[in-house]
């Protein structure tokens, strides 16, 4: 019921989005959104036939880099534990 | 797919879990109280990631779960109008009534549809002028704003053969009735799409009220992962907030347009959830000035006393009080294909999670 699937803007008929998501076609209606309306090429999240917020792409990109750093911390903590033979926490 | 593939990295989750096992001494139970977030976490298995000392219980975030058998026996008694058809989202068919369901009704010959999009109930209205369209309107904030901007169009369109009934509902007031209750908890997984309408600020009272912390998660396992590492941060120094994880969609501020047109088309009740009670202004119930798409006052139709399965341990679940395998009916008498109680219908229930990704392993 509450889920939401992330879809990109193929183009963009009066106040309906046609999307495409992971390769199926579908239409959203833009009528929930404020401010300025996205764009083809944009990705917004759609629920119940409504896109209901346009996705940030420097957000999306931010939560990656975030990932990659835990990443990075884990690797030296375990580089740091083969040497010293012992869990460090 | 972008924004979903990208964060279901495997090593990614490994070493969020490894960080959450180093820096996570203090006993740590968790809600998540959203339907989506119950299915996720139980279908990647990150539940087996985590220490022994974290605790993940599914709440009352699945709208079919906690909707009143009562809004499914008049939906019932509406589907037997022959004057009426009734539309709804597919959850709703197989959840059982006091003496049937609409999947029972539609097999007796009742004129009921499930789609997808209040606007497909819209079209189905403007293409048979001489009958009744009936909408259930059910879910919390995410699903909402979709039934007043449908009833907003009704309005513009002249489809006055157009209506809703209205069991939407609010979150936060579950969220604190639980605490109120008595159930023990240290934070909250908040809901990731539902706040993507209300924004974070809903949520401050939680902190403030409770001292209990709220992250609000994405669905993808690196989402959840991290939600629960910033939850186990907030534990550790003692410093519970309201904290968005899942930010390319959420602010704090949330959906403005989204937020007005609820404003304009419903107002707060009480209401009935299943497991809770009544709970003060958690319903959402048409305006008068919008009483014209209100099925619930435009139809006075006899509904059937209501009543409610022995041993169904439904209410305690949603809690957090008991979970699935506890409940004497859970895979026997209750199953998927066969369900007694809703959390065992929905694809978003704790029970039909557990029967599908938990009894399996």
């Amino acid at each position: 019921m509450c889920l939401s699937v992330p879809a990109r803007i193929e183009r963009i008929e009066g106040d309906t989005a046609i999307c495409s998501v992971g390769g199926a076609t579908c239409q959203a209606s833009l009528q929930l959104l404020e401010g300025q309306l996205p764009q083809p090429g944009d990705y917004v999240l759609i629920h119940t036939g409504f896109a209901i917020q346009k996705i940030s792409e420097e957000e999306a990109a931010e939560t990656l880099r975030i990932f990659e750093a835990f990443d990075e911390l884990n690797q030296q903590l375990d580089e740091e534990e083969r040497q010293t033979g012992q869990r460090i926490v | 797919m972008k924004y979903i593939d990208e964060y279901r990295r495997r090593e990614h989750v490994l070493a969020l879990a490894d960080l959450i096992r180093r820096e996570s001494r203090k006993p740590l139970r968790i809600m998540e109280v959203c339907g989506g977030h119950t299915m996720a976490l139980r279908r990647f298995g990150l539940h087996s990631l985590l220490p022994d000392h974290i605790e993940l219980i599914s709440g009352p975030g699945c709208p079919v779960c906690v909707t009143s058998r009562q809004f499914i026996d008049q939906a019932i008694a509406l589907s037997r109008q022959p004057e009426i058809i009734l539309t709804t989202y597919g959850d709703l068919n197989r959840v059982p009534g006091s003496s049937s369901s609409l999947e029972q009704e539609k097999a007796r010959g009742g004129d009921i549809r499930i789609v997808y999009s209040i606007l497909d109930a819209l079209t189905i209205a403007a293409q048979n002028p001489e009958k009744q369209v009936v909408f259930l309107g059910i879910g919390f904030e995410t699903t909402s704003p979709a039934t007043a901007a449908g009833i907003l169009k009704a309005q513009m369109a002249g489809l006055f053969n157009f209506s809703v009934l209205s069991a939407h509902k609010i979150m936060p007031p579950a969220m604190a009735a639980l605490i109120d209750q008595g159930v023990n908890l240290h934070g909250y997984i908040g809901p990731g799409h539902v706040s993507t309408i209300t924004g974070s600020k809903i949520y401050d009272f939680i902190p403030q009220k409770y001292g209990l912390g709220v992250v609000i998660s994405g669905f993808e396992p690196t989402d959840l992962m991290q939600s629960v590492y910033m939850l186990v941060r907030q534990r550790e120094t003692h410093r519970p907030a309201v904290e968005i994880q899942y930010n390319r969609v959420v602010t704090r501020e949330g959906n403005l347009k989204a937020q007005q047109l609820l404003e304009e088309v419903f107002e707060l009740r009480d209401d009935w959830w299943r497991g809770l009670g009544v709970l003060p202004q958690s319903g959402m119930a048409i305006r008068t000035r919008y009483a014209d798409f209100d099925a619930g006052k435009r139809f006075s139709v006899e509904i059937e006393p209501t009543r409610e399965d022995k041993g169904c341990l439904c209410g305690e679940v949603l809690k957090g009080l008991k979970k699935p395998t506890d409940c004497k009916l859970f895979g026997k008498a209750c199953t998927p294909s066969d369900p007694v109680g809703a959390c065992m219908v929905s694809s978003e229930g704790t029970c039909a999670a557990y029967f599908k990704y938990v009894t399996i392993q």
